[in-house]
């Protein structure tokens, strides 16, 4: 059994659905992250296993026990806030403190438990200060520390890391990774950043306009995605209009207006004759000169429409001779230069016959 | 260019803070002082003061300077009694009317944006209309004669209780009271409470706090600044009211401002009218100095 299991949940305000017949099972000790653009249900969804909100049909089940009629305050789930909702007037001990004294805990252990969760995040001469007296990060660990104390069965996190600046929403991904893995509690982390989706889960569900797109780990999120929906938000892709000419065990071939006949990998339900597209990761796209000939089945050529210098990797941004664009990621592996080709430049733009995924318009 | 700067940036600070300051001089540090020095004089035979010199037609009389005014004052143990009495009503009025008025505070602070500001136009309504008319309304309100008495003692007569007269009665100095300074209280309390960011109240719910542990360990610590706020503007003008007792009071239920009205328009010993006034102003001070002191100490060093 898992640990919470969403069944059929469904929310709706007025004519809008905003979480619409969703059911998702998270074990224990998962780190868990819900994913999806603004607006997509994911804060709802957190705030009915909350207890803020109430599904208007469809059950939420923690440890197996129905949660309708249990209010927030009853249910042994935290949540850490986008803005920390630290209590202004306590001090950072006292902030962590609280949810132990709600709980009815004996001094001696509230002691204990709070020195023990400041040392934990790192913060062990922090205990006096008040919340006006730190900085970001600080505040944002007194707020994973306070969720934390007294051990819930669930941490809901509302992206926690939105407030904080790049840099520092790194270090403290790592130190959240380590952090959940330390203490062993269940996650339950929403966010609309892919990039932190990808780092920090062990399982995702991508949610677009209150419908679970797909739940899966990381890595297949990113390689194998579901529909062209989870493809475009996670990561970078370039898509073609594609239509089916072969459907093999082993491979498909698809024909592509305008440039010809390419080679994608299989795919379950796949039939000849269906259309949708080809989309295919920058990273997974070689670009060379029209001088060196390809040793890659899928290879033509094109026209480097423009690129983007990010420091590590350039990503070129090509026409294709049907009109299409492809972006192809090249490493700065050679010191001190910052591109390859310029602008207008012939190139010759390759990708394996097992990378790239088709997907079909109707999924 | 710099000092030219600061020069300007002075002269705009001397321009803007130079009129209140003249002002406050004018009309509080002067008056203060006259009536500083009026309460070390002697009364006048017909009201004002005896001169300081004696004029020479007269050889031996009541002139210079004297303390009588204090020792009066600590003669009769009345007067000090009138004093605690004040401070009492003081107190309860205060009391009573941060009863009433967190409430609503708290409701018009959560209540729709286009609501509110209907809601706190309600609450200062009734000062569209003259005070003395309001508290006469409330003469006719608590009279023998009002429906509110009438009603009040059948039921007490149905328990076999004597009549009671509402009018002209310490509690319908208390009524008048809380009646006229609830707004005071109100205005801080609702400044505050609007400002509070409810996502805390909601972090407290999540953490295990229920009602009244989120209006306890939460609402009440943030609002403590308009508490105080609210609490001086309440205490320190009803202290010196009189107009109150005056008409809803009976001939017992005399307050400070009374007393002191009477020293000047009744008795006409204006320096013992200025040692009761002087020990007035020495008692608010006090009182204010030490709500501050706590008030900085409840609320975590943060200034209010």
């Amino acid at each position: 059994m898992a640990l919470l299991e969403i069944r059929n949940v469904t929310r709706r305000f007025g004519s809008y659905t905003a979480v619409d017949n969703v059911s998702i099972d998270v074990e224990a000790g998962e780190f868990f992250t819900l994913l999806g653009p603004s607006g997509c249900g994911k804060t709802t969804l957190l705030r009915m296993i909350a207890g803020f909100d109430l599904p208007d049909s469809g059950q939420i089940l923690l440890d197996g026990k129905d949660m309708v009629g249990i209010p927030p305050e009853k249910r042994p789930v935290h949540t850490v806030f986008q803005t920390y909702a630290l209590f202004p007037h306590m001090t950072v001990a006292d902030n962590i403190a609280f949810p132990l004294k709600m709980a009815g805990k004996a001094p001696q252990e509230i002691k204990k438990r709070v020195n023990e969760l400041l040392e934990r995040v790192h913060l062990p001469n922090f205990g006096n200060r008040f919340p006006h007296e730190l900085s970001g990060g600080q505040k944002q660990r007194v707020a994973f520390a306070r969720g934390l104390v007294n051990r819930p069965r669930l941490l809901l996190l509302d992206e926690p890391l939105g407030a904080l600046d790049a840099k520092l929403r790194e270090e403290m991904q790592i130190e959240l990774i380590n952090l959940q893995k330390e203490i062993g509690i269940t996650f339950i982390f929403v966010t609309h950043a892919q990039d932190e989706a990808l780092a920090l889960s062990h399982r995702i569900a991508v949610m677009n306009r209150g419908n679970v797109e797909q739940i899966d780990e990381p890595s297949k999120i990113y390689s194998a995605p579901r529909n062209h929906f989870v493809a475009d938000f996670i990561g970078k892709i370039s898509v073609m209009n594609a239509a089916v000419m072969e459907a093999a065990p082993s491979h498909l071939k698809l024909a592509i207006e305008g440039l010809g006949e390419v080679t994608a990998p299989a795919r379950e339900g796949v039939e000849v004759g269906d259309r949708g597209v080809l989309a295919i990761r920058p990273e997974q796209v070689r670009i060379s000169h029209p001088s060196n000939e390809s040793q890659l089945k899928n290879h033509f050529r094109g026209k480097v429409h423009d690129f983007l210098y990010v420091g590590d990797v350039t990503t070129y941004i090509v026409e294709l001779v049907n009109g299409a664009y492809i972006e192809a990621l090249l490493p700065n592996s050679a010191p001190g230069r910052a591109k390859f080709f310029e602008v207008d430049d012939e190139v010759t733009i390759s990708w394996r016959h097992d990378a790239g995924i088709f997907l079909n318009d109707h999924q | 260019m710099i000092k030219d700067g600061t020069k300007e940036k002075q002269l705009a600070r001397l321009l803007v803070s130079g009129p209140p300051l003249l002002f406050l001089i004018v009309f509080f540090v002067a008056p203060s002082l006259i009536m500083i020095l009026t309460s070390f004089r002697f009364p006048g035979e017909f009201g004002g003061l005896a001169p300081v010199t004696p004029p020479s037609d007269k050889a031996i009389g009541e002139y210079g300077f004297t303390s009588d005014a204090y020792q009066f004052f600590f003669s009769d143990f009345i007067y000090t009694e009138i004093f605690l009495k004040s401070f009492a009503v003081a107190f309860g009025t205060t009391l009573i009317c941060l009863i009433l008025a967190y409430p609503l505070a708290v409701l018009i602070a959560r209540s729709r944006k286009h609501l509110r500001n209907l809601m706190v136009l309600l609450v200062i309504l009734p000062f569209a209309s003259n005070f003395l008319i309001r508290i006469y309304a409330w003469m006719i309100i608590l009279g023998p004669e009002s429906a509110l008495s009438h009603f009040l003692n059948t039921v007490l007569g149905a328990f076999g209780i004597a009549p009671v007269t509402l009018l002209f009665s310490p509690f319908a100095v208390l009524v008048g009271m809380v009646y006229v300074h609830l707004p005071f209280m109100v205005l801080p309390l609702y400044t505050n409470l609007e400002k509070h960011d409810l996502s805390l109240l909601d972090a407290a719910q999540d953490l295990g706090a229920n009602a009244w542990q989120r209006f306890w360990r939460v609402t009440w610590p943030l609002s403590l600044p308009g508490v105080f706020s609210g609490s001086a503007l309440v205490f320190i003008p009803v202290l010196g009211m009189f107009a109150v007792p005056d008409i809803l009071g009976g001939t017992g239920d005399i307050l400070i401002g009374n007393l002191i009205k009477d020293q000047f328009l009744g008795t006409r010993d204006w320096p013992f009218g200025s040692a009761l006034s002087i020990m007035l102003t020495m008692a608010v001070l006090s009182i204010a100095g030490l709500t501050t002191w706590f008030a900085r100490s409840a609320t975590g060093q943060r200034a209010i």
